[in-house]
């Protein structure tokens, strides 16, 4: 090999080395240093300052609440499309293609779409008072409907976000060959012995995507809920976004910021760790 | 008409084939060699006037006729502040005129960004701009450092159905918090919905009604007297008249909304945040001063400002657009397009369309109540404005909201004040008591 063919792959990969050095490794550095300063010093003010606040509490909650009730209906429900999908004789591009539209609409656009339809005077109200369900604008958005806005915020990320599993899903199920399938079937295996023992152990290298970018996405959760439920809903996100924005504190921001990343790293590790597949089960 | 809205670099245009003459417009202004004053554009940078209608009110018909080159760019409070100390660390100014709220202004000269401009007010002398406001121009200075631009007010809306409702012998002008309490059960014991309304959303500008209304009408106060025995009976009784609240209000940014859909009844807001309403359905509608507490009718005038920072690129431009901007003409056409009402003499016209006319009888009624208690706009808190507002804010959740001890949430949320006191060394501003040094919460 010459000495040009063994340079090249690290040449083609230096920009994108580079861009994300330049654009993600130092804002993390600079992230990291302005949590832990105040007034210039070394100090965990901020870090005191976040748990102490309010909101805190409440944020905490919300976002864990949120990705343990969203992520698990998400993977679900991706599940039992893409097994649908596969039993589709014909039209199933033109299915998956309607399917995964919410994909293309950006995250605050998708929660101003479920407030249009779960305001006040929303579709949703408008369609209980037309079948004689309630007697007027109904609010289920406010600081006294707690549950019914969690509810709402659940039913917009699972309309907005289930397409990426979904399309993660379906790509892995065409990875898993068909000889086991037809191997299964000589044997005469149900088709619930077929996806418990087959296909969702061959699937697990794909799960394992799925769930990390679903649940690092979900612990980012903020758009949806901030179009939604304002400041009737904290999370993590939305109160990084505050402190930076309306109250001009990039420390206690940087700090919120800081929580969100530890608590990402740490749910990619559990999911590395539990959903890990040893190379002679792959398919 | 071509502007730029410059943030971060980001360039927003009408169409997409004004973006080229506006990054070379952007570079000319960032390169230009100071050419003759006349000809070269003015940048005129306001954080007022901000919605995109209001902007190009002031580009096409307030701005129209001045003879020299305009552009108006606009931007939010803390992205304001962030340009100019920029500019001014970077030695390289772009703007001319700064536009801007008192309490926006006042950081710039602690930062040493502003150039006085004397001269300018001794030109308008004969304005007939009133002589305190002139004295606020000084921000604390000797010298003039802005020109009052144009000033508002926050009113109280009622929708004509909420009238019968009034409690018996209740004057609407002069009401008491008692008696909005009491309207406020009246209409929900009749109508069965909550219909009194605050902007207590995100974005609304609910903290202005506890710093320049709640706090002064029962206290006399806004910082001093944060934790007093008066503060406590005022929190309770603005738990109770919380209860005829629609609940929506912790999401109404602006209360002009609510108001046309009739989800309020009874609202508070900025005259340019109700402005819509009073519009667009003037015959449906009156307006009222806020109510009063025991020590008076807290209120908050809002004055803006013209200032030319230091090294503006074009400090004669700017001197002939301020003039232009002050002259009674201009000032009538702002009060007429926007609602944001003179600062010299000047004759609003008969024919004033009846929205606009609302908000002039409300904010006249309430500059004029006997009991007026003006509350001004918090100073010399610099960047920790928002932190301020939030003591505010976080004190009504908890109390109102989440119904803790209001006496313990007072206890903590004055620690937190003080703090901020302390750390901004913010002497008093009135109605507090003058202070030596930073303003005391007691």
């Amino acid at each position: 090999m010459t000495l040009r063919s063994r340079l090249l792959p690290y040449l083609l990969l230096a920009p994108s080395v580079a861009f994300l050095a330049a654009l993600f490794l130092v804002p993390l550095v600079q992230t990291i240093s302005l949590s832990f300063m105040e007034e210039g010093a070394p100090s965990l003010a901020n870090y005191s300052r976040m748990v102490s606040d309010i909101n805190f509490g409440p944020a905490v909650r919300n976002t864990f609440l949120l990705v343990l009730t969203v992520v698990p209906i998400q993977i679900v429900m991706a599940l039992a499309m893409a097994m649908m999908l596969q039993k589709l004789p014909r039209g199933r591009d033109l299915v998956l293609w309607i399917w995964t539209i919410p994909l293309g609409i950006s995250d605050l656009a998708a929660g101003l779409v479920w407030l249009a339809i779960l305001q006040d005077r929303g579709y949703l109200n408008s369609a209980l008072y037309g079948l004689g369900l309630i007697e007027g604008p109904t609010a289920w958005l406010t600081y006294e409907t707690p549950v019914a806005l969690f509810v709402g915020v659940v039913v917009a990320e699972v309309w907005r976000a289930t397409a990426i599993v979904l399309v993660i899903l379906v790509a892995g199920l065409q990875l898993i060959p068909k000889e086991y399938k037809e191997a299964a079937e000589v044997f005469g295996a149900r088709p619930w012995t077929i996806f418990r023992h087959i296909t969702l152990p061959l699937l697990k290298p794909s799960l394992q995507t799925a769930l990390i970018l679903r649940t690092v996405l979900a612990f980012e959760v903020f758009a949806v809920v901030y179009a939604i439920g304002g400041t009737n809903f904290p999370v993590l996100v939305g109160e990084a976004y505050n402190w930076q924005r309306n109250y001009q504190n990039t420390g206690v921001a940087a700090a919120y910021a800081m929580l969100i990343v530890v608590i990402s790293l740490a749910a990619t590790v559990v999911f590395l760790w539990a959903l890990r597949t040893k190379p002679e089960q792959q398919p | 008409m071509t502007f730029i809205r410059t943030t971060f670099g980001l360039t927003t245009c009408k169409s997409a084939s004004l973006v080229g003459a506006a990054l070379v417009t952007g570079a000319l202004l960032a390169h230009a060699a100071p050419a003759s004053a006349q000809q070269q554009d003015i940048l005129f940078l306001s954080t007022q006037l901000r919605p995109i209608e209001e902007a190009q009110k002031v580009r096409s018909v307030i701005l129209k006729d001045f003879p020299g080159k305009v552009t108006y760019l606009v931007e939010e409070p803390p992205a304001f502040d962030v340009r100019m100390k920029a500019e001014g660390q970077a030695g390289k100014r772009t703007i001319s005129v700064a536009g801007a709220l008192h309490g926006e202004l006042q950081p710039l000269v602690v930062s040493g960004d502003l150039t006085p401009i004397d001269d300018i007010a001794t030109k308008l002398a004969d304005r007939g701009i009133p002589a305190n406001l002139m004295e606020l121009g000084k921000l604390g200075t000797a010298n003039q450092m802005y020109i009052p631009w144009m000033q508002a007010t926050y009113i109280m809306v009622a929708n004509k159905k909420a009238l019968p409702y009034l409690p018996a012998g209740a004057d609407i002008n002069a009401l008491t918090y008692d008696q909005l309490e009491a309207w406020g059960k009246a209409l929900t014991e009749k109508t069965g919905k909550r219909l009194i309304g605050f902007p207590a959303g995100p974005k609304g500008l609910m903290p202005r009604f506890y710093q320049g209304y709640l706090y002064p009408s029962f206290t006399g106060g806004v910082v001093t007297p944060f934790q007093s025995a008066e503060a406590e009976a005022m929190w309770a009784k603005f738990k109770g008249l919380w209860q005829f609240v629609n609940p929506n209000s912790t999401s109404y940014d602006f209360m002009q909304e609510p108001l046309l859909a009739e989800e309020v009844w009874v609202a508070f807001d900025h005259v340019a945040r109700v402005k819509d309403a009073l519009t667009q359905a003037p015959e449906e509608f009156v307006t009222f001063p806020a109510p009063a507490g025991p020590k008076g009718r807290g209120y908050m005038p809002v004055i803006a400002g013209l200032a030319v920072p230091k090294n503006a690129p074009n400090p004669t431009g700017a001197a002939e657009l301020i003039a232009f901007i002050s002259k009674p003409e201009t000032q009538v056409k702002t009060a007429v397009e926007v609602g944001f009402f003179p600062v010299v003499k000047a004759t609003l016209p008969a024919d004033l369309s009846p929205g606009i006319k609302l908000i002039a009888e409300g904010v006249a009624k309430t500059q004029n109540a006997p009991d007026a208690l003006p509350a001004l706009l918090p100073v010399g808190l610099g960047d920790k404005g928002g932190e301020f507002n939030k003591v505010y804010s976080d004190t009504f959740q908890r109390i109102v909201l989440r119904g803790e001890d209001i006496k313990a949430v007072l206890a903590s949320q004055a620690g937190v004040l003080k703090g901020l006191m302390e750390a901004t060394k913010a002497p008093c501003w009135s109605p507090d008591a003058p202070s030596q040094g930073a303003c005391p919460v007691k």
